[in-house]
């Protein structure tokens, strides 16, 4: 008799959820037979028999968490005797599974028995709150919850829905931090798990877009001046209509590029960095997106943002501001596929026209999913965003 | 006097809601101390601008770097 524990299906996996037996008390199992579906909270995975034997004993039934190690279940070797009355001493310790456990393959279209839901949709559904257990019934392949399902539900019950309902005041910073902080864990660690990313630099010349952007604001009022950052942006939207394919979520496998451009926009917070999105960002006036970038900032520094604009970003842009190091080499927040980066504008020595010259510059960079494209689609964005650059009274 | 700068930190905390007003240092940088980005600190500038019915210049911006250069760039507006 052997207990069979919680595996662990991940290095970064703490605890798993049952979702449900695929055995009951007295079946006999084969090496390799699913005995159950776990959830850990990414993905949902099949966990097989290591051993030939017969089902004892159900410990923890679905439904409930456990940390990694933890009986759940008995289990009989083949040709061991039956299981007497007397009690099993409760397991001193949780303990290491005490074999490899094989796993299947994570299943992308997460087909636990109750519940369908994409690993995408399953991120977003925790993101907004929403139990995805009451959406009755999925538009994705075999009625599996979308995230656009998620979205809806959302939108839906967004009054009685807001879960992120603010905290008790004491303590309050203190949760919201580490809810923040765990998120941001949760989605770097994915990331670098699962994309294999590439990164490209290159050093843009902005004493044009500069000059020209200080002759306009000279003109103007306060509200209607415009920052450097925007005219950024705004080169990073048009140099997407080059190179679209950065511009999208990775998705089970394939790459699904969006028409839209909503740019997720980094911004730092002391409990952490969120990026929402200005949305299609590149049909949009440099008046217009300095608005909306000026009310992104304030709305994210109240805890006003929508859902909407917390999960729909195409790729992001994080720029570390005129204090900020000379170059940021970011991670993708999937399942996005690209993400920009700006250092700090500063005078650098370059060579134009063969001449050295200490011009004002900025170091952009590409982090993007190999997976989805390659560094010299890559290159030529970057060389897009410089070239705009370059003219920018056509931006 | 400590009443305009009473009125400043008002504004820092519009932009910066999760500063504390006890702890804002008066010779500080201010994007420092409360770890604003250049768009917070056009926010507050814009803040100030209206306030006070000022126009305030590009070129005046770096008069506002701590809490004492905004009073005394008030004061010395004429307000």
């Amino acid at each position: 008799m052997s207990d069979f524990n919680m595996p662990s299906l991940g290095a970064d996996m703490d605890e798993g959820e049952i979702l449900a037996w695929k055995v009951k008390p007295g079946d006999s199992v084969r090496k390799g037979d699913v005995l159950l579906e776990v959830d850990t909270s990414k993905a949902a995975f099949d966990v097989e028999a290591d051993h030939d034997g017969v089902v004892e004993e159900i410990l923890v039934e679905p439904g409930h968490k456990v940390p990694v190690g933890t009986p759940i279940a008995r289990i009989r070797q083949t040709g061991e005797a039956p299981a007497e009355s007397k009690p099993v001493p409760a397991p001193e310790k949780a303990k290491a599974p005490q074999a490899p456990v094989k796993v299947a393959a994570p299943k992308s279209a997460g087909q636990a028995p109750h519940l369908r839901i994409t690993p995408l949709a399953r991120v977003v559904a925790k993101d907004l709150g929403v139990d995805p257990a009451k959406i009755e019934r999925g538009s994705g392949i075999d009625g599996a919850i979308t995230r656009a399902d998620v979205e809806r539900a959302a939108a839906r019950h967004e009054e009685p829905h807001v879960v992120k309902a603010p905290p008790p005041p004491s303590g309050a910073d203190k949760s919201k931090r580490e809810g923040l902080r765990d998120a941001i864990a949760a989605a770097m660690s994915r990331s670098k798990r699962e994309i294999p990313h590439y990164y490209l630099s290159q050093t843009i010349d902005l004493d044009p877009a500069l000059n020209w952007l200080e002759k306009l604001n000279a003109g103007r009022p306060i509200t209607e001046r415009i920052l450097s950052p925007v005219l950024l942006l705004k080169a990073v939207a048009h140099a997407i209509w080059e190179v679209p394919e950065l511009n999208g979520y990775w998705i089970d496998g394939a790459l699904n590029q969006s028409e839209s451009v909503h740019l997720g926009v980094a911004i730092s917070l002391h409990s952490g960095v969120i990026a929402p999105a200005i949305h299609d960002a590149d049909d949009k006036s440099l008046e217009q997106l300095m608005a909306a970038l000026a009310d992104l900032v304030q709305r994210a520094r109240h805890g006003t943002l929508k859902p909407a604009e917390m999960t729909d970003s195409t790729i992001t842009v994080t720029n570390l501001g005129d204090r900020g190091p000379e170059a940021v080499y970011g991670v993708i927040y999937p399942p996005q596929v690209a993400l920009v980066g700006f250092g700090a504008i500063a005078p650098r020595a370059m060579v134009i026209d063969g001449q050295l010259v200490a011009r004002r510059s900025v170091i952009a960079t590409l982090s993007a999913d190999h997976r989805a494209s390659d560094g010299h689609r890559g290159g030529l964005f970057l060389r897009a965003i410089a070239r705009l650059l370059e003219h920018p009274e056509s931006l | 006097m400590s009443e305009l700068k009473d009125t400043i930190v008002g504004l820092l905390l519009k932009i910066a809601p999760e500063a504390d007003a006890a702890e804002i240092k008066p010779n500080v940088d201010l994007r420092d101390q409360l770890d604003i980005d250049s768009m917070d600190h056009l926010n507050f500038v814009i803040a100030m601008a209206k306030q006070f019915g000022l126009e305030i210049p590009e070129k005046d911006y770096p008069r506002l770097t701590t809490l004492d250069d905004c009073v005394a760039y008030v004061q010395s507006r004429g307000t």
